[in-house]
């Protein structure tokens, strides 16, 4: 057990040290959602104004990119794993004493944590684009990325503890992250499109997290509900069923570990 | 299926013991294998090394090196056979096994955007070195090393010899009862790998370590204590380097003459010598060939164009044990190649 604990902060504590390192990787992942931001915003804020009272677009929107760029950057987190098969450094760790699931959730937890760092910074700059922050939104948000980056780091480590190269893990998952993202509630309400959309959305994880997200953000803007109503911009209705941001969660929590678990399965085949 | 090939030279009053304690071989194989698909890697392959010793694998690429050293590291598990290291078994113990030794690969293994420090800091945490020894373990490697300047340069700067000497301070920071290297030196130019060897035996000296160690290089196995000669996935001698050259019956004598084919007759009936012929020149062995050849020179009723003298080479060995010469490059280019072109991603992505 203590190779389990060991493994978890040794392996994390060495994600966060190559991230502090390349300087790239940190601008990339603060830019991706900062463009998102400034296109989508800019761009369709006129057009489509308020989507509920008090609700515009951007104001909509903004929780869903933070959701999604947590998520894209979890999900590539796997590719730290394809990295250190081709520069020969995943030997160095699988001959060490460390367990393979200590190996797998420090991973997981580096980017969780890199996450978190990312949401933070978004959130930091959220009144520049007319998103009002509250330190109570802080603090809920913070352990809801951390439920939704885990879980997805373990979707990106599951595939690449099976990929040998990081040019098919990077075609692999771009192939699933575009439709996971586009169909996952980020630019338009799930309540309110065509059936087959809807049916998919509501099939796609990362709805939950997005919604999750987008309650904690909303959650002064829009009067609270009675249980069981329906609303056009939040909560995902699922066979007539309104789900609560504790239900998003705990979805998104199971679904995690469900692919942690195999994500240490995978790893323990390669002994 | 080893073959002793030097049975008689077994007693050598020479021979030291290379135990240095007396609680049995800290590395012991037993009928060892390991195929892949329908290719059988290692086959068969048993042997014993003492604590304290030097102790190499010597074959060509190919020859089921790396497999061994895989499969005794935990990293590859046997097909059949088994094998012991520091005591614990490497299927039961992988644990154990993992902790009591250090091991460096053929191909790097550091994380080249990070730091020496960083990487050795990331090895002691892994291995849970104590926080009080681990800095101090860490400055005296690299120091002895010659690395300690540039400690906190990125391993990307650093030359291929820097970083494989870092891979051995690596290896050895959480004071493993065993170190493996593979191929130490390979691609390294003779300065460097001179200057590796020195390090090594002398940690060996300082540590009272095991090492067991691959290679191609017959110089480098002349370093050895002793060496198992493998070819094809079997070991087909184990013994000391100089014993293994002397079983070849001395030094070894080529004579180039207008007519090969009589010269080995003549020898033969001559002195009841049996040799070889290769590109027009006739070979053979003989106890004292400085003695031999001006005698021989004197009375050879035929033209001697050309003669000389050498003293055997683990080569020459390994061309008697196996018939085909250990220098066969076919084999080394193939895996150059293999590596060059398995790892084009990479070195794009590095630079």
């Amino acid at each position: 057990m203590s190779g389990t604990f060991r493994g978890i902060w040794v392996i994390a504590y060495r994600e966060l040290l190559r991230f502090v390192r390349e300087r790239t990787r940190i601008a990339s992942s603060l830019l991706m959602p900062i463009i998102f931001m400034v296109v989508f915003s800019e761009g369709l804020k006129r057009q489509i104004g308020s989507l509920a009272v008090g609700v515009d677009f951007v104001k909509f929107m903004y929780p869903g990119i933070v959701a999604m760029s947590v998520s894209i950057n979890a999900i590539f987190s796997g590719l730290s794993v394809v990295w250190d098969r081709e520069i020969g450094f995943l030997k160095e760790v699988l001959v060490s004493p460390l367990s393979r699931s200590g190996v797998v959730l420090g991973k997981a937890l580096g980017a969780a944590v890199i996450a978190l760092f990312q949401s933070l910074v978004m959130l930091a700059i959220a009144p520049l684009f007319g998103v009002p922050v509250t330190l109570e939104i802080v603090l809920k948000l913070i352990p809801i990325v951390f439920v939704l980056s885990l879980s997805l780091a373990g979707f990106g480590l599951l595939i690449g503890s099976r990929m040998r190269s990081q040019q098919s893990f990077q075609l692999l998952v771009q192939m699933v992250v575009f439709p996971l993202t586009f169909l996952a509630g980020v630019f338009f309400p799930v309540n309110n499109v065509p059936r087959w959309m809807e049916i998919v959305s509501k099939l796609n994880p990362l709805t939950y997290g997005v919604d999750a997200i987008r309650r904690i953000f909303l959650a002064g803007e829009v009067p609270r509900l009675p249980l069981g109503s329906s609303h056009p911009i939040i909560g995902v209705i699922v066979f007539g069923h309104t789900t609560t941001t504790l239900e998003d969660v705990a979805l998104v929590g199971a679904l995690g570990a469900v692919l942690l678990i195999g994500a240490i399965f995978s790893f323990n085949r390669q002994v | 299926m080893t073959k002793e090939v030097v049975d008689e030279q077994r007693n050598d009053p020479m021979r030291e013991k290379s135990a240095r304690g007396s609680g049995g071989p800290v590395i012991a194989a037993t009928r060892l294998a390991r195929n892949f698909g329908r290719t059988k890697a290692v086959k068969d392959v048993s042997f014993a090394v003492e604590e304290g010793e030097v102790f190499g694998f010597l074959g060509p690429n190919g020859a089921g090196k790396t497999t061994t050293i895989s499969m005794l590291c935990t990293l590859l598990k046997p097909s059949a056979g088994q094998a012991s290291v520091a005591g614990h078994d490497v299927v039961g113990g992988r644990p154990e096994v993992r902790r009591s030794i250090g091991l460096v690969f053929q191909d790097p293994t550091l994380d080249e955007y990070l730091t020496a420090t960083q990487n050795l800091r990331f090895h002691a945490y892994a291995y849970g070195v104590p926080r009080r020894t681990r800095d101090k373990r860490i400055r005296e490697l690299l120091t002895l090393m010659e690395l300690w300047d540039r400690r906190n340069s990125s391993v990307r700067e650093y030359s291929g010899g820097m970083k494989r000497r870092l891979e051995i301070a690596r290896g050895l920071l959480h004071h493993p009862h065993i170190l493996f290297l593979d191929e130490p030196t390979l691609g390294l130019d003779p300065q460097t790998r001179h200057r590796i060897w020195k390090y090594v035996l002398d940690l060996r000296r300082r540590e009272g370590l095991t090492i067991f160690l691959t290679t191609h290089y017959m110089d480098e196995a002349e370093n050895c204590d002793r060496i198992a000669i493998i070819d094809q996935g079997e070991i087909v001698a184990v013994d000391r380097p100089d014993v293994l050259k002397n079983s070849l019956g001395g030094d070894l004598v080529t004579l180039r003459t207008e007519n090969s084919a009589a010269a080995l007759e003549e020898i033969s009936n001559r002195y009841g010598l049996t040799g070889s012929v290769e590109d027009d020149t006739v070979a053979f062995s003989v106890p004292r060939a400085d003695e031999f050849l001006p005698e021989l020179l004197r009375t050879f009723p035929l033209r001697v164009l050309a003669a000389g003298v050498r003293r055997p080479t683990l080569d020459d060995v390994f061309l008697a044990l196996t018939g085909h010469s250990i220098r066969d490059d076919r084999a080394n280019n193939n895996e150059r190649l293999r590596r060059y072109l398995g790892t084009p991603g990479m070195r794009m992505q590095i630079h």
